[in-house]
């Protein structure tokens, strides 16, 4: 068994409005960014875990991604190995 | 009749939820711990509003996993009735017992303050006891309240029956004025299919008593007690 670093982002799926990134945008326009069009937030997570290898330590955060770090209903994810 | 009111790590409303009860006479009424997966013979089961685990990841969702949480999810497929008031309703949402999700409030504050309601349902055991044309005066405090599902899942809501409650105006008009915290029609609440849960967001538990303003909460609490 070794240790793995696994990435996982969580973010709002296309059509869920992000009222926190709606707020984000709008403060960066009023400081004179006027070229900034959209902001969408994400959450991150970085998982420490073990597994045989780097394949089933991806596959086991994306089990745990899809079971509690992400609401399917509002949420989409993705894992990858952390550099 | 026993009502069972769940008390996670965080729950603040739990002891209004029994006085609730108590003072509308409804029955006896005692508190299930988290960490049971025992639900005592309790007839209703009750989850509270407040911040269970400290609201941590998504409001609900650790909460959600918890041993009782098991027994209610049975307990309702069973035909039990549960009423997830506020925070239980998040916690309801996440644990699939009730369809959609909440967001943030689109305003993005946490919001307290008085509210009116619309009962879009008065066949269920929850909404019958509400006169026609009544709208329910009652608090909200929440700032994930803004209440999200797909269109499909919206359209089997309104086809069906099952949106119980719309926040409106004093004289019931549902429109964006009276939306609060951004929520998909307006919507504050909601009953699954069977019609034996029921997710609100405002607080009928403290609007049972002249003393605090309004005693339209107990029309919910009276209807729970006509249907039993």
């Amino acid at each position: 068994m070794s240790k793995f670093k696994i990435r996982v982002e969580v973010r709002f799926k296309e059509g869920v409005l992000d009222p926190q990134g709606e707020t984000i945008k709008n403060a960066l326009v009023n400081l004179g960014y006027s070229e900034v069009a959209a902001v969408s937030t994400a959450k991150l997570f970085i998982l420490e875990l073990t597994a045989d290898s780097e394949t089933r330590a991806l596959q086991k955060a994306g089990e745990m991604a899809a079971k509690l770090l992400a609401n399917p209903v509002i949420e989409k994810f993705s894992v990858e190995p952390q550099k | 009749m026993m009502y069972g009111i769940v008390v996670f790590p965080g729950s603040n409303c739990d002891y209004d939820a029994y006085q609730a009860i108590k003072s509308a006479g409804l029955g006896q009424t005692k508190y299930l711990w988290h960490d049971s997966a025992d639900l005592e013979g309790c007839d209703l089961i009750i989850l509270p509003g407040g911040f269970s685990y400290g609201d941590y990841l998504r409001a609900g969702a650790i909460a959600r996993f918890s041993p009782i949480m098991k027994a209610v999810g049975e307990f309702a497929s069973k035909g039990g009735p549960v009423i997830g008031i506020c925070n239980g309703f998040q916690v309801l949402l996440e644990a699939g017992l009730l369809p959609g999700a909440m967001r943030r409030n689109s305003g993005l504050r946490f919001i307290c303050k008085e509210i009116y309601l619309k009962a879009e349902n008065r066949d269920s055991i929850f909404t019958r006891g509400i006169p026609a044309g009544k709208m329910l005066r009652m608090p909200i405090a929440h700032a994930e309240g803004n209440y999200y599902c797909d269109a499909e899942t919206l359209n089997g809501l309104n086809k069906k029956g099952r949106v119980a409650f719309r926040y409106c105006s004093a004289d019931g008009r549902v429109d964006s004025d009276s939306n609060p915290n951004g929520s998909t029609e307006n919507i504050a609440g909601i009953i699954n299919d069977c019609g034996n849960v029921l997710g609100l967001m405002p607080h009928p538990e403290r609007a049972c008593e002249a003393l605090l303003g309004s005693t339209d909460g107990a029309l919910i609490f009276e209807s729970i007690r006509k249907a039993g």
